[in-house]
């Protein structure tokens, strides 16, 4: 996987992945949205839901972008170890390289706001940030077309 | 680093870089009238994610508040049944 040469970075960073189209990832979040339970019997306080809102914006999301994106893989597995949680399976993976010494401040940050950014080559890093930017500006319109068409529907009652 | 795999040209970088700038906003790209440096792209490109974080952030928040008054037999709660069940 780091060894790709640049062409496949390059056709890579064109292809689109099919499942990422705004209506697969508007379904998968709203689908998620339905299991937060918002009144009755298990309702938390709302801040507890978003927090729930905001793991599931970012779970929806880094599952349609798929496996093949080095920040989905990170950003799943950052979600799914949930901190405290009984036995942890020893896993076998391969020890991952050491982080990437930084002699610019700018490109430490950028690796700190992209997941997984931490051990790329700095080409892999600007390709993963382009996709990772790509997807979470469409999660955001998304969310806010949500919103909007609630608090809408909200105000015509 | 591996010292395995050709060098990464210069081009190879500013192709990126280019196409890392496309995917900034608008407004920030008027800002910057044509190409940018890469320190500056980094710059816009890591005040933006922050920016694109908070704002998940507080539709995440709007969106808790909202669910709150959407009781289960209203209209909303309807479409977005219709919506899951097509």
């Amino acid at each position: 996987m780091y060894r790709r040469s640049f062409k496949d970075t390059k056709s890579s960073l064109g292809s689109p992945n099919p499942n990422f189209s705004k209506p697969m990832v508007a379904l998968r979040f709203l689908r998620a949205l339905s299991l937060v339970r918002c009144s009755g019997p298990g309702a938390r306080s709302p801040s507890y839901r978003a927090r729930g809102i905001r793991r599931a914006a970012y779970a929806c999301m880094a599952a349609s972008a798929g496996p093949r994106r080095a920040w989905s893989r990170a950003l799943l597995r950052k979600i799914r170890r949930r901190p405290g949680r009984g036995l942890r399976r020893p896993r076998a993976v391969i020890r991952r390289r050491r982080p990437v010494g930084g002699g610019d401040p700018l490109e430490v940050a950028l690796r700190r706001l992209v997941p997984g950014g931490g051990c790329m080559e700095y080409c892999r890093l600007l390709e993963e940030a382009a996709d990772y930017v790509k997807c979470l500006a469409m999660q955001v319109r998304l969310m806010q077309t949500i919103v909007d068409s609630a608090s809408h529907v909200n105000s015509i009652d | 680093m591996s010292g395995r795999g050709r060098r990464i040209t210069d081009e190879e970088i500013n192709e990126l870089i280019s196409k890392l700038q496309a995917l900034l906003p608008a407004e920030s790209r008027r800002r910057n009238a044509g190409r940018m440096s890469a320190s500056k792209l980094l710059k816009e490109t890591c005040s933006y994610i922050k920016s694109l974080h908070r704002e998940v952030d507080d539709l995440s928040d709007r969106l808790a508040g909202l669910m709150t008054t959407m009781d289960s037999n209203s209209p909303q709660a309807e479409i977005i049944r219709g919506l899951l069940r097509s």
